[in-house]
Protein backbone atom coordinates (compact mmCIF):
# COMPACT_ATOMS: atom_id res chain seq x y z
CA UNK A 1 0.00 0.00 0.00
CA UNK A 2 2.60 2.22 0.53
CA UNK A 3 3.13 5.13 -1.87
CA UNK A 4 -0.50 4.70 -3.12
CA UNK A 5 -2.54 7.43 -3.51
CA UNK A 6 -5.70 6.71 -5.15
CA UNK A 7 -6.67 3.22 -5.89
CA UNK A 8 -9.57 2.06 -8.15
CA UNK A 9 -11.32 -1.08 -8.41
CA UNK A 10 -13.94 -2.58 -10.59
CA UNK A 11 -14.76 0.75 -11.76
CA UNK A 12 -17.70 1.05 -13.91
CA UNK A 13 -18.72 4.24 -15.38
CA UNK A 14 -22.14 4.78 -17.44
CA UNK A 15 -23.71 7.79 -19.28
CA UNK A 16 -27.13 8.75 -19.34
CA UNK A 17 -29.39 5.93 -21.11
CA UNK A 18 -26.81 3.14 -19.81
CA UNK A 19 -24.17 3.79 -21.98
CA UNK A 20 -20.79 1.86 -20.34
CA UNK A 21 -17.93 4.43 -20.84
CA UNK A 22 -15.65 2.63 -18.41
CA UNK A 23 -15.62 -1.19 -17.78
CA UNK A 24 -14.16 -2.84 -14.71
CA UNK A 25 -11.14 -1.02 -14.73
CA UNK A 26 -8.37 -1.52 -11.69
CA UNK A 27 -5.53 0.31 -11.19
CA UNK A 28 -3.45 2.27 -8.52
CA UNK A 29 -1.78 5.64 -8.70
CA UNK A 30 1.61 6.25 -6.82
CA UNK A 31 2.35 9.48 -4.55
CA UNK A 32 5.32 11.72 -6.24
CA UNK A 33 4.82 10.19 -9.57
CA UNK A 34 3.24 11.37 -13.38
CA UNK A 35 0.68 8.46 -14.45
CA UNK A 36 -0.19 8.88 -18.17
CA UNK A 37 -3.48 7.30 -19.42
CA UNK A 38 -3.68 7.31 -22.41
CA UNK A 39 -5.70 6.11 -25.82
CA UNK A 40 -7.36 6.80 -28.57
CA UNK A 41 -10.91 9.48 -28.42
CA UNK A 42 -13.56 8.36 -26.78
CA UNK A 43 -12.01 5.41 -25.16
CA UNK A 44 -13.52 7.11 -22.03
CA UNK A 45 -9.96 8.08 -20.26
CA UNK A 46 -11.46 11.40 -19.69
CA UNK A 47 -14.52 10.03 -17.84
CA UNK A 48 -11.62 7.91 -15.65
CA UNK A 49 -10.31 10.86 -14.31
CA UNK A 50 -13.24 12.62 -14.41
CA UNK A 51 -14.91 9.72 -11.72
CA UNK A 52 -11.53 10.56 -9.41
CA UNK A 53 -12.86 14.14 -8.38
CA UNK A 54 -16.34 13.13 -8.54
CA UNK A 55 -17.06 15.47 -11.69
CA UNK A 56 -18.31 12.92 -13.83
CA UNK A 57 -22.00 12.48 -11.42
CA UNK A 58 -21.84 16.64 -12.61
CA UNK A 59 -23.52 15.30 -16.01
CA UNK A 60 -27.16 14.32 -15.81
CA UNK A 61 -28.13 10.82 -15.96
CA UNK A 62 -24.44 9.86 -15.17
CA UNK A 63 -23.60 6.98 -12.84
CA UNK A 64 -20.05 4.84 -11.27
CA UNK A 65 -20.11 1.76 -10.06
CA UNK A 66 -16.88 -0.03 -8.23
CA UNK A 67 -14.52 1.60 -5.66
CA UNK A 68 -11.96 4.60 -5.45
CA UNK A 69 -10.02 4.95 -2.20
CA UNK A 70 -7.80 8.21 -1.52
CA UNK A 71 -5.13 7.56 0.32
CA UNK A 72 -7.54 4.64 1.74
CA UNK A 73 -10.74 6.17 2.29
CA UNK A 74 -13.31 5.82 0.28
CA UNK A 75 -14.53 8.85 -2.41
CA UNK A 76 -18.02 8.35 -2.35
CA UNK A 77 -18.21 9.19 1.43
CA UNK A 78 -16.16 12.09 1.29
CA UNK A 79 -18.27 15.16 0.59
CA UNK A 80 -17.39 16.11 -3.21
CA UNK A 81 -16.77 19.61 -2.81
CA UNK A 82 -13.96 18.65 0.00
CA UNK A 83 -12.68 16.00 -2.33
CA UNK A 84 -12.42 18.24 -5.13
CA UNK A 85 -10.00 20.45 -3.25
CA UNK A 86 -8.09 17.94 -1.80
CA UNK A 87 -7.83 16.40 -5.56
CA UNK A 88 -7.15 19.67 -7.94
CA UNK A 89 -8.27 19.59 -12.06
CA UNK A 90 -6.61 20.89 -15.11
CA UNK A 91 -8.60 21.04 -18.38
CA UNK A 92 -8.13 21.01 -21.76
CA UNK A 93 -8.62 24.51 -22.45
CA UNK A 94 -7.43 26.97 -20.23
CA UNK A 95 -10.02 28.60 -18.58
CA UNK A 96 -8.87 31.22 -15.65
CA UNK A 97 -11.74 32.95 -14.23
CA UNK A 98 -12.75 35.91 -16.56
CA UNK A 99 -13.52 38.45 -13.65
CA UNK A 100 -10.65 38.40 -11.78
CA UNK A 101 -7.27 39.02 -11.58
CA UNK A 102 -4.18 36.91 -11.78
CA UNK A 103 -3.81 37.28 -8.14
CA UNK A 104 -7.65 36.24 -7.18
CA UNK A 105 -7.38 33.73 -9.81
CA UNK A 106 -4.72 31.60 -7.68
CA UNK A 107 -6.46 31.67 -4.62
CA UNK A 108 -10.04 31.86 -5.95
CA UNK A 109 -10.72 28.42 -4.67
CA UNK A 110 -10.27 30.66 -0.82
CA UNK A 111 -12.01 33.42 -2.68
CA UNK A 112 -14.77 31.52 -4.07
CA UNK A 113 -15.32 29.54 -0.69
CA UNK A 114 -14.88 32.65 1.71
CA UNK A 115 -11.94 30.54 3.38
CA UNK A 116 -10.16 33.52 5.45
CA UNK A 117 -6.72 34.15 4.79
CA UNK A 118 -4.52 37.25 6.11
CA UNK A 119 -3.17 39.06 3.74
CA UNK A 120 0.10 38.01 4.25
CA UNK A 121 -0.54 34.37 3.97
CA UNK A 122 -2.72 35.12 0.74
CA UNK A 123 0.53 37.04 -0.83
CA UNK A 124 2.70 33.78 0.29
CA UNK A 125 0.46 31.14 -1.63
CA UNK A 126 0.08 33.33 -4.93
CA UNK A 127 3.93 33.13 -4.67
CA UNK A 128 4.45 29.54 -4.08
CA UNK A 129 2.09 28.50 -6.39
CA UNK A 130 2.45 30.35 -9.50
CA UNK A 131 6.43 29.85 -8.76
CA UNK A 132 5.60 25.73 -8.64
CA UNK A 133 3.56 26.42 -12.05
CA UNK A 134 6.88 28.51 -13.18
CA UNK A 135 4.79 31.49 -14.48
CA UNK A 136 6.07 34.15 -11.16
CA UNK A 137 8.86 35.32 -12.74
CA UNK A 138 6.86 36.22 -16.20
CA UNK A 139 4.00 37.62 -13.80
CA UNK A 140 4.50 39.23 -10.44
CA UNK A 141 4.56 42.72 -11.78
CA UNK A 142 1.01 42.44 -12.91
CA UNK A 143 -0.82 40.44 -10.16
CA UNK A 144 -3.32 42.71 -10.36
CA UNK A 145 -4.14 42.51 -13.76
CA UNK A 146 -6.63 40.29 -15.64
CA UNK A 147 -6.14 36.71 -15.97
CA UNK A 148 -7.08 36.47 -19.65
CA UNK A 149 -4.84 38.89 -21.28
CA UNK A 150 -2.47 36.72 -20.98
CA UNK A 151 -1.35 33.67 -23.72
CA UNK A 152 -2.86 30.27 -24.11
CA UNK A 153 0.31 28.52 -22.29
CA UNK A 154 0.64 31.52 -19.75
CA UNK A 155 -2.97 30.81 -18.71
CA UNK A 156 -2.65 27.52 -18.71
CA UNK A 157 -0.19 27.22 -15.95
CA UNK A 158 -2.07 30.27 -14.36
CA UNK A 159 -4.97 27.31 -13.82
CA UNK A 160 -2.50 24.56 -12.82
CA UNK A 161 -1.09 27.48 -9.75
CA UNK A 162 -4.85 27.73 -8.87
CA UNK A 163 -5.23 23.96 -8.55
CA UNK A 164 -2.10 23.64 -6.65
CA UNK A 165 -2.57 26.70 -4.57
CA UNK A 166 -5.39 24.56 -2.45
CA UNK A 167 -2.46 22.56 -1.53
CA UNK A 168 -4.06 19.00 -3.29
CA UNK A 169 -3.00 15.38 -2.63
CA UNK A 170 -3.56 14.70 -6.64
CA UNK A 171 -3.36 16.68 -9.46
CA UNK A 172 -5.34 15.82 -12.52
CA UNK A 173 -4.38 17.06 -16.03
CA UNK A 174 -7.04 16.86 -18.39
CA UNK A 175 -5.25 17.03 -22.16
CA UNK A 176 -3.23 20.03 -20.75
CA UNK A 177 -1.54 20.79 -23.49
CA UNK A 178 -4.40 20.06 -26.17
CA UNK A 179 -4.97 23.91 -26.75
CA UNK A 180 -1.40 24.96 -27.05
CA UNK A 181 1.57 25.68 -29.12
CA UNK A 182 4.76 23.56 -29.21
CA UNK A 183 6.34 25.85 -26.90
CA UNK A 184 3.96 26.22 -24.28
CA UNK A 185 3.26 22.30 -24.13
CA UNK A 186 7.35 22.01 -23.80
CA UNK A 187 6.91 24.61 -20.70
CA UNK A 188 4.01 22.37 -19.58
CA UNK A 189 5.71 19.38 -19.99
CA UNK A 190 8.45 20.80 -17.70
CA UNK A 191 6.66 21.91 -15.11
CA UNK A 192 4.71 18.32 -15.24
CA UNK A 193 7.92 16.77 -14.56
CA UNK A 194 8.91 19.07 -11.80
CA UNK A 195 5.57 19.25 -10.02
CA UNK A 196 5.74 15.62 -9.29
CA UNK A 197 8.00 16.67 -6.84
CA UNK A 198 4.79 17.40 -4.74
CA UNK A 199 2.31 16.00 -5.79
CA UNK A 200 1.03 12.85 -7.60
CA UNK A 201 0.07 13.91 -11.48
CA UNK A 202 -2.15 11.76 -13.66
CA UNK A 203 -2.38 13.38 -16.94
CA UNK A 204 -4.86 12.32 -19.52
CA UNK A 205 -3.47 12.56 -23.08
CA UNK A 206 -4.28 10.98 -26.41
CA UNK A 207 -0.47 12.27 -27.71
CA UNK A 208 1.87 9.45 -27.20
CA UNK A 209 4.85 10.77 -27.27
CA UNK A 210 3.93 13.20 -24.34
CA UNK A 211 2.90 10.10 -22.34
CA UNK A 212 6.82 8.61 -22.88
CA UNK A 213 8.33 11.85 -22.59
CA UNK A 214 7.06 12.94 -18.46
CA UNK A 215 5.59 9.99 -17.21
CA UNK A 216 6.60 7.19 -15.00
CA UNK A 217 3.61 5.08 -15.35
CA UNK A 218 1.23 4.84 -18.38
CA UNK A 219 -2.30 3.31 -18.71
CA UNK A 220 -3.58 2.03 -21.95
CA UNK A 221 -7.13 2.65 -21.91
CA UNK A 222 -9.43 1.17 -25.05
CA UNK A 223 -13.10 1.32 -25.50
CA UNK A 224 -13.56 1.88 -21.92
CA UNK A 225 -11.32 -1.19 -21.05
CA UNK A 226 -7.69 -1.02 -19.25
CA UNK A 227 -5.53 -2.78 -21.71
CA UNK A 228 -2.62 -2.12 -20.35
CA UNK A 229 -0.81 -0.48 -17.03
CA UNK A 230 2.74 -0.53 -16.11
CA UNK A 231 5.60 1.33 -15.76
CA UNK A 232 6.35 3.91 -18.57
CA UNK A 233 9.38 2.36 -19.86
CA UNK A 234 8.15 -1.12 -20.05
CA UNK A 235 4.79 -0.11 -21.92
CA UNK A 236 6.64 1.32 -24.38
CA UNK A 237 9.23 -1.21 -25.50
CA UNK A 238 7.83 -4.37 -24.32
CA UNK A 239 4.17 -4.36 -24.14
CA UNK A 240 2.30 -7.29 -23.39
CA UNK A 241 -0.48 -6.57 -25.06
CA UNK A 242 -1.12 -6.40 -28.54
CA UNK A 243 -3.78 -3.95 -29.41
CA UNK A 244 -1.12 -1.46 -26.59
CA UNK A 245 1.17 -2.36 -29.73
CA UNK A 246 -0.70 -2.15 -32.31
CA UNK A 247 -1.84 1.80 -31.21
CA UNK A 248 1.90 2.76 -29.71
CA UNK A 249 3.19 2.00 -33.68
CA UNK A 250 0.29 3.85 -35.05
CA UNK A 251 -1.69 1.29 -36.51
CA UNK A 252 -4.89 2.72 -34.90
CA UNK A 253 -5.46 6.17 -32.76
CA UNK B 1 -19.61 42.37 -74.39
CA UNK B 2 -23.17 41.18 -72.49
CA UNK B 3 -21.14 40.04 -69.13
CA UNK B 4 -19.79 43.79 -69.66
CA UNK B 5 -23.58 45.13 -69.90
CA UNK B 6 -24.49 42.61 -67.22
CA UNK B 7 -21.60 44.26 -65.08
CA UNK B 8 -22.46 47.94 -65.27
CA UNK B 9 -26.24 47.10 -64.56
CA UNK B 10 -25.63 45.16 -61.35
CA UNK B 11 -23.15 48.19 -60.18
CA UNK B 12 -25.97 50.66 -60.30
CA UNK B 13 -28.12 48.41 -58.81
CA UNK B 14 -25.86 47.95 -56.38
CA UNK B 15 -25.91 51.79 -55.67
CA UNK B 16 -29.43 52.40 -55.73
CA UNK B 17 -29.46 49.51 -52.97
CA UNK B 18 -27.58 51.57 -51.09
CA UNK B 19 -28.92 54.38 -51.43
CA UNK B 20 -32.38 52.85 -50.14
CA UNK B 21 -30.76 51.12 -47.24
CA UNK B 22 -29.57 54.50 -46.54
CA UNK B 23 -32.84 57.03 -46.84
CA UNK B 24 -34.64 54.32 -44.94
CA UNK B 25 -31.88 54.49 -41.97
CA UNK B 26 -32.37 58.07 -42.19
CA UNK B 27 -36.34 57.95 -42.38
CA UNK B 28 -36.58 56.02 -39.01
CA UNK B 29 -34.62 58.58 -37.33
CA UNK B 30 -37.13 61.54 -37.93
CA UNK B 31 -39.64 60.51 -36.07
CA UNK B 32 -37.78 60.37 -33.39
CA UNK B 33 -36.63 63.62 -34.29
CA UNK B 34 -39.87 64.99 -34.26
CA UNK B 35 -41.15 63.57 -30.76
CA UNK B 36 -38.09 64.84 -28.92
CA UNK B 37 -38.18 68.52 -30.85
CA UNK B 38 -41.64 68.72 -29.82
CA UNK B 39 -41.60 67.54 -26.39
CA UNK B 40 -38.48 69.62 -25.25
CA UNK B 41 -39.77 72.84 -26.93
CA UNK B 42 -42.79 72.65 -25.28
CA UNK B 43 -41.38 71.11 -21.74
CA UNK B 44 -38.12 72.16 -21.22
CA UNK B 45 -39.05 75.92 -20.80
CA UNK B 46 -41.37 74.76 -18.47
CA UNK B 47 -38.44 72.59 -16.32
CA UNK B 48 -37.15 74.80 -13.43
CA UNK B 49 -36.42 74.00 -9.54
CA UNK B 50 -39.87 74.70 -8.62
CA UNK B 51 -41.48 72.33 -11.47
CA UNK B 52 -39.64 69.80 -10.04
CA UNK B 53 -40.48 70.57 -6.01
CA UNK B 54 -44.11 71.50 -5.87
CA UNK B 55 -47.28 69.81 -6.88
CA UNK B 56 -49.40 69.93 -9.71
CA UNK B 57 -51.30 73.30 -9.84
CA UNK B 58 -55.50 73.48 -9.10
CA UNK B 59 -57.18 74.32 -12.68
CA UNK B 60 -56.91 77.80 -13.65
CA UNK B 61 -59.68 79.13 -16.32
CA UNK B 62 -58.97 81.87 -19.15
CA UNK B 63 -59.89 83.97 -16.65
CA UNK B 64 -57.96 83.02 -13.41
CA UNK B 65 -54.67 82.74 -16.11
CA UNK B 66 -55.70 86.44 -16.99
CA UNK B 67 -55.80 87.76 -13.38
CA UNK B 68 -53.06 85.50 -11.39
CA UNK B 69 -50.73 84.58 -14.37
CA UNK B 70 -50.10 80.96 -15.23
CA UNK B 71 -49.71 78.83 -12.29
CA UNK B 72 -47.67 75.62 -13.93
CA UNK B 73 -47.00 74.04 -10.38
CA UNK B 74 -44.78 71.00 -10.16
CA UNK B 75 -45.03 67.17 -10.58
CA UNK B 76 -42.82 66.49 -7.85
CA UNK B 77 -45.92 63.77 -6.44
CA UNK B 78 -45.31 61.71 -10.09
CA UNK B 79 -41.55 61.90 -9.99
CA UNK B 80 -41.38 60.49 -6.22
CA UNK B 81 -43.72 58.18 -7.17
CA UNK B 82 -42.44 57.03 -10.74
CA UNK B 83 -39.10 56.41 -8.88
CA UNK B 84 -40.56 54.41 -5.99
CA UNK B 85 -43.10 52.11 -8.04
CA UNK B 86 -40.44 51.47 -10.75
CA UNK B 87 -37.47 51.13 -7.88
CA UNK B 88 -40.13 48.68 -5.83
CA UNK B 89 -41.18 47.01 -9.09
CA UNK B 90 -38.08 46.29 -9.91
CA UNK B 91 -36.68 45.31 -6.75
CA UNK B 92 -39.44 42.53 -7.05
CA UNK B 93 -38.83 41.27 -10.86
CA UNK B 94 -35.03 41.23 -10.45
CA UNK B 95 -34.13 38.28 -8.22
CA UNK B 96 -37.13 36.48 -9.40
CA UNK B 97 -36.28 37.23 -13.21
CA UNK B 98 -32.06 36.51 -12.54
CA UNK B 99 -33.41 33.33 -10.61
CA UNK B 100 -35.81 31.89 -13.28
CA UNK B 101 -32.99 32.79 -16.20
CA UNK B 102 -30.24 30.89 -14.62
CA UNK B 103 -32.78 27.72 -14.09
CA UNK B 104 -33.80 28.46 -17.81
CA UNK B 105 -30.40 28.54 -18.56
CA UNK B 106 -28.75 25.88 -16.43
CA UNK B 107 -31.56 23.41 -16.76
CA UNK B 108 -32.13 23.89 -20.83
CA UNK B 109 -34.26 20.77 -21.59
CA UNK B 110 -35.99 19.96 -18.89
CA UNK B 111 -40.15 19.70 -18.89
CA UNK B 112 -40.46 22.72 -16.61
CA UNK B 113 -38.10 24.47 -18.19
CA UNK B 114 -39.88 24.72 -21.49
CA UNK B 115 -43.12 25.20 -20.16
CA UNK B 116 -41.77 28.44 -17.85
CA UNK B 117 -40.24 29.73 -21.27
CA UNK B 118 -43.65 29.20 -23.33
CA UNK B 119 -45.35 31.00 -20.02
CA UNK B 120 -42.62 33.92 -20.21
CA UNK B 121 -43.00 34.35 -24.13
CA UNK B 122 -46.40 34.52 -22.99
CA UNK B 123 -46.45 37.19 -20.45
CA UNK B 124 -44.41 39.16 -22.88
CA UNK B 125 -47.02 38.97 -25.19
CA UNK B 126 -50.06 40.72 -23.32
CA UNK B 127 -51.52 43.78 -23.39
CA UNK B 128 -50.21 45.65 -20.04
CA UNK B 129 -53.40 46.89 -19.45
CA UNK B 130 -54.53 43.59 -18.16
CA UNK B 131 -51.86 43.60 -15.92
CA UNK B 132 -53.27 46.57 -14.73
CA UNK B 133 -56.63 44.91 -14.29
CA UNK B 134 -54.89 41.63 -12.97
CA UNK B 135 -52.95 43.11 -10.21
CA UNK B 136 -56.43 45.25 -9.45
CA UNK B 137 -58.00 42.17 -8.60
CA UNK B 138 -55.44 40.94 -6.70
CA UNK B 139 -54.47 43.25 -4.50
CA UNK B 140 -56.75 46.38 -4.83
CA UNK B 141 -59.86 44.44 -4.23
CA UNK B 142 -58.40 42.54 -1.21
CA UNK B 143 -56.94 45.76 0.33
CA UNK B 144 -60.10 47.69 -1.01
CA UNK B 145 -57.54 50.71 -1.69
CA UNK B 146 -55.67 52.04 -4.69
CA UNK B 147 -51.63 51.84 -3.73
CA UNK B 148 -48.64 52.47 -4.48
CA UNK B 149 -47.55 48.89 -4.52
CA UNK B 150 -50.01 47.20 -6.48
CA UNK B 151 -48.78 49.36 -9.32
CA UNK B 152 -45.28 47.67 -8.56
CA UNK B 153 -46.28 44.73 -8.55
CA UNK B 154 -48.13 45.16 -12.25
CA UNK B 155 -44.80 46.81 -13.24
CA UNK B 156 -42.95 43.77 -12.17
CA UNK B 157 -45.27 41.52 -14.16
CA UNK B 158 -44.24 43.66 -16.98
CA UNK B 159 -40.49 43.90 -16.68
CA UNK B 160 -40.31 40.07 -15.51
CA UNK B 161 -39.81 38.60 -19.07
CA UNK B 162 -37.05 41.24 -20.58
CA UNK B 163 -34.92 40.35 -17.53
CA UNK B 164 -35.37 36.67 -17.80
CA UNK B 165 -34.64 36.42 -21.14
CA UNK B 166 -31.47 38.97 -21.11
CA UNK B 167 -30.13 36.70 -18.16
CA UNK B 168 -30.83 33.48 -19.66
CA UNK B 169 -29.34 34.42 -23.12
CA UNK B 170 -26.72 35.90 -21.18
CA UNK B 171 -25.69 32.79 -19.17
CA UNK B 172 -25.63 30.28 -22.25
CA UNK B 173 -22.72 31.98 -23.86
CA UNK B 174 -21.00 31.76 -20.58
CA UNK B 175 -18.51 28.59 -21.33
CA UNK B 176 -19.22 25.46 -19.24
CA UNK B 177 -15.47 25.49 -18.49
CA UNK B 178 -16.01 28.42 -16.31
CA UNK B 179 -18.15 26.63 -14.42
CA UNK B 180 -16.39 23.44 -14.38
CA UNK B 181 -13.16 25.37 -13.06
CA UNK B 182 -15.55 26.13 -10.11
CA UNK B 183 -16.74 23.22 -9.38
CA UNK B 184 -13.23 21.26 -9.66
CA UNK B 185 -11.90 24.08 -6.85
CA UNK B 186 -15.09 22.43 -4.71
CA UNK B 187 -16.75 25.27 -5.09
CA UNK B 188 -20.78 23.84 -3.67
CA UNK B 189 -22.74 25.08 -6.85
CA UNK B 190 -24.71 28.18 -5.19
CA UNK B 191 -21.03 29.90 -5.26
CA UNK B 192 -20.17 29.24 -8.24
CA UNK B 193 -23.86 30.47 -9.44
CA UNK B 194 -23.52 33.64 -7.21
CA UNK B 195 -19.73 34.29 -7.37
CA UNK B 196 -18.62 33.24 -11.27
CA UNK B 197 -21.75 32.57 -13.59
CA UNK B 198 -23.70 35.91 -12.65
CA UNK B 199 -20.27 38.29 -12.49
CA UNK B 200 -19.42 36.63 -15.65
CA UNK B 201 -22.54 37.93 -17.42
CA UNK B 202 -23.22 40.98 -15.16
CA UNK B 203 -23.57 43.38 -18.33
CA UNK B 204 -25.92 41.49 -20.07
CA UNK B 205 -28.03 40.88 -16.75
CA UNK B 206 -27.64 44.74 -15.92
CA UNK B 207 -28.61 45.40 -19.49
CA UNK B 208 -31.73 43.17 -19.75
CA UNK B 209 -32.68 45.29 -16.35
CA UNK B 210 -32.37 48.73 -17.29
CA UNK B 211 -33.96 47.80 -20.24
CA UNK B 212 -36.83 46.73 -18.52
CA UNK B 213 -36.99 49.92 -15.59
CA UNK B 214 -37.01 51.94 -19.13
CA UNK B 215 -39.95 49.86 -20.45
CA UNK B 216 -42.23 49.92 -17.38
CA UNK B 217 -41.30 53.56 -16.93
CA UNK B 218 -43.33 55.00 -18.97
CA UNK B 219 -46.20 52.53 -18.72
CA UNK B 220 -49.50 54.36 -18.36
CA UNK B 221 -52.17 51.34 -18.22
CA UNK B 222 -51.26 48.98 -16.13
CA UNK B 223 -51.08 52.24 -13.35
CA UNK B 224 -54.58 53.23 -13.64
CA UNK B 225 -56.12 50.59 -11.79
CA UNK B 226 -53.13 50.10 -9.12
CA UNK B 227 -51.10 53.11 -8.23
CA UNK B 228 -54.20 55.55 -9.66
CA UNK B 229 -52.61 58.28 -8.89
CA UNK B 230 -52.77 61.19 -6.11
CA UNK B 231 -52.87 64.96 -6.63
CA UNK B 232 -50.44 65.35 -2.96
CA UNK B 233 -46.61 64.05 -2.27
CA UNK B 234 -47.33 61.02 -1.35
CA UNK B 235 -44.18 58.43 -0.11
CA UNK B 236 -46.82 55.94 1.65
CA UNK B 237 -46.65 53.12 -0.73
CA UNK B 238 -50.13 51.75 0.06
CA UNK B 239 -51.63 54.81 -0.77
CA UNK B 240 -52.84 56.04 -4.01
CA UNK B 241 -49.71 57.43 -5.56
CA UNK B 242 -49.11 59.44 -8.93
CA UNK B 243 -46.99 58.52 -10.97
CA UNK B 244 -45.27 60.51 -14.53
CA UNK B 245 -47.23 58.74 -16.92
CA UNK B 246 -50.47 58.89 -15.22
CA UNK B 247 -50.35 62.41 -14.43
CA UNK B 248 -49.34 63.03 -18.31
CA UNK B 249 -52.29 61.26 -19.02
CA UNK B 250 -54.90 62.83 -16.80
CA UNK B 251 -53.20 66.65 -16.93
CA UNK B 252 -52.68 66.55 -20.86
CA UNK B 253 -56.78 65.33 -21.70
CA UNK B 254 -57.74 68.37 -19.33
CA UNK B 255 -59.41 71.52 -20.72
CA UNK B 256 -57.04 73.68 -18.26
CA UNK B 257 -54.51 75.23 -20.40
CA UNK B 258 -52.11 75.51 -17.00
CA UNK B 259 -52.75 71.47 -16.75
CA UNK B 260 -51.68 70.82 -20.05
CA UNK B 261 -48.43 73.14 -19.47
CA UNK B 262 -47.80 71.13 -16.76
CA UNK B 263 -48.17 67.68 -18.89
CA UNK B 264 -45.50 68.96 -21.24
CA UNK B 265 -43.08 69.47 -18.68
CA UNK B 266 -44.01 66.17 -16.91
CA UNK B 267 -42.97 64.66 -20.54
CA UNK B 268 -40.30 66.01 -21.09
CA UNK B 269 -38.82 64.69 -17.85
CA UNK B 270 -40.02 61.44 -18.50
CA UNK B 271 -38.18 61.11 -22.07
CA UNK B 272 -34.96 62.04 -20.26
CA UNK B 273 -35.42 59.78 -17.55
CA UNK B 274 -36.15 57.23 -20.26
CA UNK B 275 -32.97 58.31 -22.68
CA UNK B 276 -30.77 58.54 -19.78
CA UNK B 277 -31.73 54.89 -18.98
CA UNK B 278 -31.04 53.76 -22.71
CA UNK B 279 -27.72 55.64 -22.81
CA UNK B 280 -26.83 53.91 -19.57
CA UNK B 281 -27.32 50.57 -20.93
CA UNK B 282 -25.44 51.19 -23.67
CA UNK B 283 -22.60 52.15 -21.65
CA UNK B 284 -23.22 49.13 -19.29
CA UNK B 285 -22.65 46.77 -22.60
CA UNK B 286 -19.88 48.39 -23.44
CA UNK B 287 -18.21 48.71 -20.14
CA UNK B 288 -18.94 45.54 -17.90
CA UNK B 289 -18.72 42.93 -21.02
CA UNK B 290 -16.40 40.08 -19.56
CA UNK B 291 -14.18 38.58 -22.15
CA UNK B 292 -13.76 34.88 -22.35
Amino acid sequence: MEGKVLEISNLNAYYAGGLAVLKNVTMNFSAKKVTAVMGPSGCGKSTLIRCLNRMHEMNSGARTEGLIKLLGEDIYLINPIMLRRKIGMVFQRPNPFPTMSIYNNVIAGFKLNSIKKSKVELDRIVEDSLRSAALWEEVKDKLHKKGTFLSGGQQQRLCIARALAMNPDVLLLDEPTSALDPKSTMHIEELIVELKKEVAIILVTHNIAQAGRVSDYTAFLYLGELVEFGTTEKLFTVPEDKRTEEYLTGKFG
Amino acid sequence: MKEKDNLSVNIAKDKIFLAFVIIFSILSIVPLILILYYIFIRGLPVINWSFLTTISPSPQGEIEIAQEGLRVGGVANAIVGTLLIVLVGALIAIPFGIAVGIFLAEHKNSKIANITRVAVDMIQGIPSIIFGIVVSLWIVRTTKTFSGISGSVALALMMLPLVIKSTEETIKLIPNSIKEAGLALGTPYYRVVMRLIIPSGISGIVTGILMGVARIMGETAPLLFTSFGSRFLNTNLFKPMEALPTLIYKNSMSPNTNLIVNSWGASAILVIFVLVLNILTKMVVNKWKVKF
